[in-house]
């Protein structure tokens, strides 16, 4: 395996719902190898999302360290927190999260407001992930004139275009019918074999899962079995 | 640079969603509407009142009154007084006779048009020299009274504030019947909601012998009021009070000016109060409807300073809608609406026209920006503070 670009040590998370305390992960430990295709599989809390949001750097872990590229995120303050995010992370969300007034170049563009980017190389760089997702002659459409799976795409080319260490991708084809699915985890992998892109999935499909390098199933909060 | 980037994008994305709730923003928008139409609506009759009181105080006409007196109605002046009066230093003369008018103030019932209820108007007895003190008066319907009959004129604003002022019209007060030979305007100043007659010939009618209340005295210039005063002042056969007519007028509409700054002022932080929570309410609804998108420009790397100004921004924006048509309905409903009320210091009305000005409408949008940053702020921080894992999961 690859050098780790992720590296998750003895992670608990628990929430508190009042009074009561929630152990959504119990010392947790991961490697993400850089350049691999990694498939989070589990039941409905068992804490994917979480580790997810955890490599992410969308939370903090109660316990323990997740380090990825070399970056502490336990330790990093929000402010700090939210400049790696733009800078290293591309996310991929189950309903898309496109912001609806945006047209699907703007929304592209997103990411890339928060660099030092002229916006001539800007809207460059959003046509060109657009391009690769296959949505060049949609970049004047809204949201709401997109299908299901287009909104994807464009939710991908968003995650792209500021070209990021490693693309978190939160049930990506979970709203999607299977056909469509399918194209939407051929771009994932296409991102991952062709472009090297480090790729986290969560997923509840076994098929989807399928398309990843390696599998992990999580159950309570810790991992149950690995495959490859 | 970057930080700047980030805030426009927001606020644009924010400003641009604000169709999609349309509704809870009209909330908002009508709440700072209808705060901002009243503060500028009450405000503007103080404007009014001022207006009136300060269009005809000239800095050269100068008063005189007897000692300690405050208004003209507590005043009294002999007729030697007077004359000693209009022969003092500083007084303008034409054809060698002082430009004066010794003058008495009575108050007389006329029914309101509005409210058939009746009330006090003045009737302002006046010597020739009235028209030459006040060069403004002017007869726009009939003529002048003649000296020495039961004559009145009336200003237009008395003859449309009050009935039966009309032209020709004859009217019982005091001990005789008066008839009205003509309208008179007064370059909107005060005297428009008085009537005048002959003094000499009113003097009989209320019994007042041969004494006066006031004596207005134009002078040879505004410089000349400071000897024009020290001489009445040390002379020994006097006791009076000289202003000028112009500062007199000042100070009788300071108490309705505070008595309706205090009385706008009040109801408009009370609706205010309101207004803020209902835009506090439409904020919080925009906050958690955008929560989601919110929690995504987060995770994409966004700041929260940026979400906070956003918000305040959509704020403001809604204020500023408002505010512009709270003013504007301010002034199509009250702008030159004509109306009269007491001037307390003579117990008298003063029928004026109500008035949106310029500084009034800015004063109203600087409220409802108040407003609109005040609703705005614990929204816009709450959006900032918001755990982004919570917004990601909202639908």
């Amino acid at each position: 395996m690859s050098e780790a670009l992720a590296r998750v040590e003895a992670v608990h998370k628990v929430y508190r719902r009042g009074a009561e305390t929630v152990d959504v992960l119990n010392g947790l430990d991961l490697e993400v190898a850089t350049g691999e295709f990694l498939a989070l599989m589990g039941p409905s809390g068992s804490g994917k999302t979480t580790l997810l949001n955890l490599l992410g750097g969308l939370d903090r872990p109660t316990s323990g360290r997740v380090v990825v590229g070399g970056q502490d995120l336990g330790r990093a303050s929000g402010r700090e927190l939210a400049r790696w995010r733009a800078r290293h992370v591309g996310f991929v969300f189950q309903f898309y999260n496109l912001l609806p007034v945006l047209t699907a170049e703007r929304n592209v563009e997103l990411p890339l407001l928060l660099t030092r980017l002229k916006r001539s190389e800007r809207r460059r760089r959003a046509r060109t992930a657009l391009e690769i997702v296959g949505l060049a002659d949609r970049a004047s459409h809204y949201p709401s004139q997109l299908s299901g799976g287009q909104e994807q795409r464009v939710g991908i080319a968003r995650a792209i275009v500021n070209d990021p260490t490693v693309i978190l991708a939160d049930e990506p084809t979970g709203d999607l019918d299977r056909a469509t699915g399918g194209e939407i985890l051929d771009l994932l992998v296409a991102l991952n074999e062709r472009h090297g892109k480090t790729v986290v999935m969560v997923t509840h499909d076994p098929l989807a899962a399928d398309r990843a390098t390696r599998v992990l199933h999580l159950d309570k909060g810790v991992l149950a079995e690995a495959s490859e | 640079m970057r930080w700047m980037r980030q805030t426009a994008a927001v606020t644009l994305m924010n400003l641009k969603s604000l169709p999609r709730r349309w509704g809870s923003a009209l909330v908002a928008v009508v709440g700072f509407a209808g705060v901002v139409a009243v503060f500028v609506a009450v405000l503007s009759i103080a404007e009014g009142f001022e207006q009136v009181m300060g269009t005809v105080g000239s800095e050269s006409t100068a008063l005189v009154l007897r000692g300690g007196s405050d208004s003209e109605m507590s005043s009294g002046l002999t007729l030697e007084q007077t004359r000693i009066v209009k022969q003092a230093p500083g007084v303008r003369r034409e054809s060698g006779e002082p430009v004066a008018s010794a003058e008495l103030f009575v108050i007389v019932d006329v029914p309101k048009r509005s409210t058939g209820t009746a009330a006090n108007v003045p009737l302002r007895g006046v010597e020739p020299g009235a028209f030459l003190v006040r060069p403004e008066v002017e007869i726009v319907e009939g003529r002048r009274f003649r000296e020495g009959r039961n004559e009145v004129i009336v200003g237009t604003a008395a003859a449309s504030q009050f009935a039966g002022l009309e032209l020709g019209n004859r009217l019982r007060w005091g001990e005789a019947t008066w008839e009205v030979v003509g309208l008179f305007e007064a370059g909107g100043g005060v005297h428009e909601s008085e009537i005048w007659t002959d003094a000499r010939v009113l003097q009989p009618a209320y019994r007042r012998g041969a004494t006066f209340q006031s004596v207005y005295t134009a002078l040879e210039s505004p410089e000349s009021f400071q000897a024009f005063k020290d001489a009445l002042t040390a002379d020994p056969r006097l006791e009076v009070d000289v202003t000028r007519e112009s500062e007199y007028l000042a100070a009788q509409s300071r108490v309705l000016r505070s008595l309706v700054g205090v009385l706008g002022n009040l109801i408009a932080a009370l609706m205010a109060v309101g207004a803020t929570f209902g835009a506090l309410n439409t904020m919080y609804s925009a906050v958690a409807a955008r929560g989601r998108e919110i929690a995504t420009l987060r995770a994409l790397g966004f700041q929260g300073g940026p979400v906070v100004v956003s918000v305040l921004a959509e704020s403001l924006f809604l204020a500023l809608v408002g505010g512009l048509v709270g003013g504007a309905l301010a002034w199509a409903a009250a702008n030159g609406y004509q109306t009269a009320t007491m001037n307390w210091q003579t117990f008298s009305q003063v029928a004026f026209s109500l008035r949106v000005t310029p500084a009034l409408l800015v004063g109203g949008l600087g409220y409802a920006l108040l407003m609109g940053l005040l609703g705005g702020l614990f929204p816009a921080v709450r959006a900032a503070r918001l755990p982004v894992v919570s917004g990601l999961r909202q639908r």
